[in-house]
């Protein structure tokens, strides 16, 4: 046997696969924006991506800022320099904590769901009924969830960066010993519209990211229950890489702005 | 069930012709062909694996034929757009082998849900229809807010095939209709197809390899075998088809040339 046959035939795989994602984005997003819509599923969707999820989002950019500002006095003592402190807090949570951890937890709570419930709809002949129906699938169930992730994201992440900032605000202040006024007026200061911007702007690739890989294996899960678990693994495996690898290229991207 | 119709029809409800769909290097469907005239009820019989699901599937555009056609009143669909699949689709009702009832809505929503998506009637007045239709197929008004999941699985099929009727289709496709129930039930769903595709209409295709079933509710019998259509005829004629494949089937014999 040719050794470079299970290579060459990983490659075909992989780029088969990848082109069949990227029909399915675009199909999922082409009907997004085309009529009819179902406001009333992009709505339920808003609600199960966006409100279900501020419990998560809220406890998770918590204590990622309570754990920053503690962690960041540790290493900024040794220089005589906390008064960074509340910089490096609110930097770090805009900018990058708090859309990658929203994204992670969204990608295990919303991906996985998304993955479990279409799947099972799949192996249950659901989506095959929805067709004969006279109802595209990609409309009636792809779309909505698309614009649910890609709308409520950053409105998640938005909340979970002022909430993520009071949790270092309430270590630099009740156990770091910061005067409350100074610590937010130096929050405030080194707070630039930009540092916001990319942290929402992530926030919304990375809600794209979780609710179509969510979908897309969702949608080709086989095989029934096995088949579901699968999807629903491969859903939150694949997402949490993607945010990570779109986290970097979307970073570089605005530190060349 | 009428058979006459053929002869005040030149094009058949439903025309296939040489359909060949293959999965990787597995030929399902082998160049299989059927005309079935409107107004009769036509049942595709075959062992498991035999392709009868694929064809079905290619019938409603679920999947696409490597090659053939699939024409409906004339009209390939093999080579339609969307909108005149959904055009197409909305002559079509459908009986899945599980009812694949949307498990996230009530049962009447599940019965009214092209009427309510398609917009035709405002969700009471397709409440009203769906409690209607759910009579025609005896279900009570009182499972109407119940969901599917506290269904039996008798009930459930009736529920799809109140659904699948709701919009008044042209034709109706019922998968492996009896599957899964028991004798008395099954009986109940034959009752209830045979009640459907009496409608003149009304064309009906079934597959089962349930041969009491296939029996009772059709007025043709087609075999598919190896992805062929190997013998095709009346259903009064299947005891005396002369075919080999056939005969060892219906009889349920273990020594024969399957």
């Amino acid at each position: 046997m040719n050794p470079f046959q299970p290579i060459g035939a990983a490659i075909i795989n992989f780029l088969e696969s990848l082109g069949k994602l990227m029909q399915f984005a675009y199909l999922g997003v082409s009907h997004g924006l085309r009529r009819p819509f179902y406001f009333r599923l992009i709505l339920k969707q808003m609600i199960d991506i966006g409100y279900y999820s501020l419990p998560v989002v809220g406890l998770t950019t918590l204590f990622a800022g309570m754990v920053l500002a503690l962690q960041s006095y540790t290493g900024f003592a040794r220089f005589s320099a906390e008064s960074v402190i509340p910089n490096v807090v609110v930097l770090s949570i805009t900018r990058e904590l708090g859309p990658v951890l929203a994204g992670l937890m969204i990608a295990g709570r919303v991906g996985a769901a998304i993955a479990a419930e279409l799947g099972t709809m799949r192996v249950t002949e659901q989506i095959d009924a929805l067709q004969t129906l006279s109802t595209n699938p990609y409309k009636y169930l792809i779309a909505p969830r698309l614009i649910a992730g890609i709308t409520m994201m950053p409105l998640l992440v938005l909340v979970g960066d002022i909430i993520g900032v009071f949790g270092g605000y309430i270590v630099g202040v009740y156990k770091l010993g910061f005067n409350h006024a100074t610590y937010l007026q130096n929050t405030i200061d080194y707070l630039e519209v930009m540092d916001v911007v990319s942290g929402l702007t992530k926030a919304a690739a990375f809600g794209f990211i979780v609710t179509l890989m969510g979908c897309y294996h969702g949608y080709y899960s086989k095989g029934g229950a096995q088949g579901v678990g699968s999807a629903t693994t491969n859903a939150v495996v694949s997402s949490s890489i993607l945010i990570l690898i779109s986290n970097y290229l979307i970073t570089e991207m605005f530190f060349s702005l | 069930m009428m058979l006459n119709a053929i002869s005040n029809n030149a094009i058949p409800k439903i025309r296939m012709r040489d359909i060949y769909k293959k999965f990787g290097d597995k030929i399902v469907l082998d160049g299989f062909s059927l005309d079935i005239w409107p107004g009769e009820s036509m049942v595709i019989i075959g062992g498991s694996g035999s392709g009868k699901s694929v064809l079905l599937k290619c019938m409603l555009s679920l999947l696409q034929p490597d090659s053939g056609s699939i024409e409906i009143d004339g009209e390939d669909i093999t080579k339609m757009g969307e909108s005149d699949r959904a055009r197409i689709n909305a002559k079509i009702g459908m009986l899945f082998q599980h009812a694949a009832l949307f498990d996230s809505m009530t049962i009447w929503e599940n019965v009214a849900f092209s009427l309510i998506q398609g917009k035709i009637m405002s969700p009471i007045k397709a409440r009203d229809l769906a409690v209607e239709k759910m009579a025609e197929v005896g279900l009570g008004a009182d499972i109407c807010d119940l969901n599917p999941a506290e269904l039996s699985s008798g009930m459930r099929k009736r529920v799809g095939l109140a659904r699948a009727i709701t919009g008044n289709p042209e034709i109706l496709f019922f998968d492996e209709p009896t599957t899964g129930l028991d004798p008395i039930m099954g009986h109940v769903i034959d009752d209830l197809i045979i009640k459907c595709v009496r409608n003149p209409c009304v064309t009906g295709l079934s597959i089962t390899h349930d041969m009491k079933s296939a029996r009772r509710i059709s007025d043709k019998i087609t075999m598919l075998y190896n992805g062929k259509n190997i013998w095709s005829g009346s259903t009064d004629m299947l005891d005396r088809s002369g075919n080999d494949y056939v005969h060892q089937f219906i009889n349920g014999l273990s020594d024969g040339p399957i």
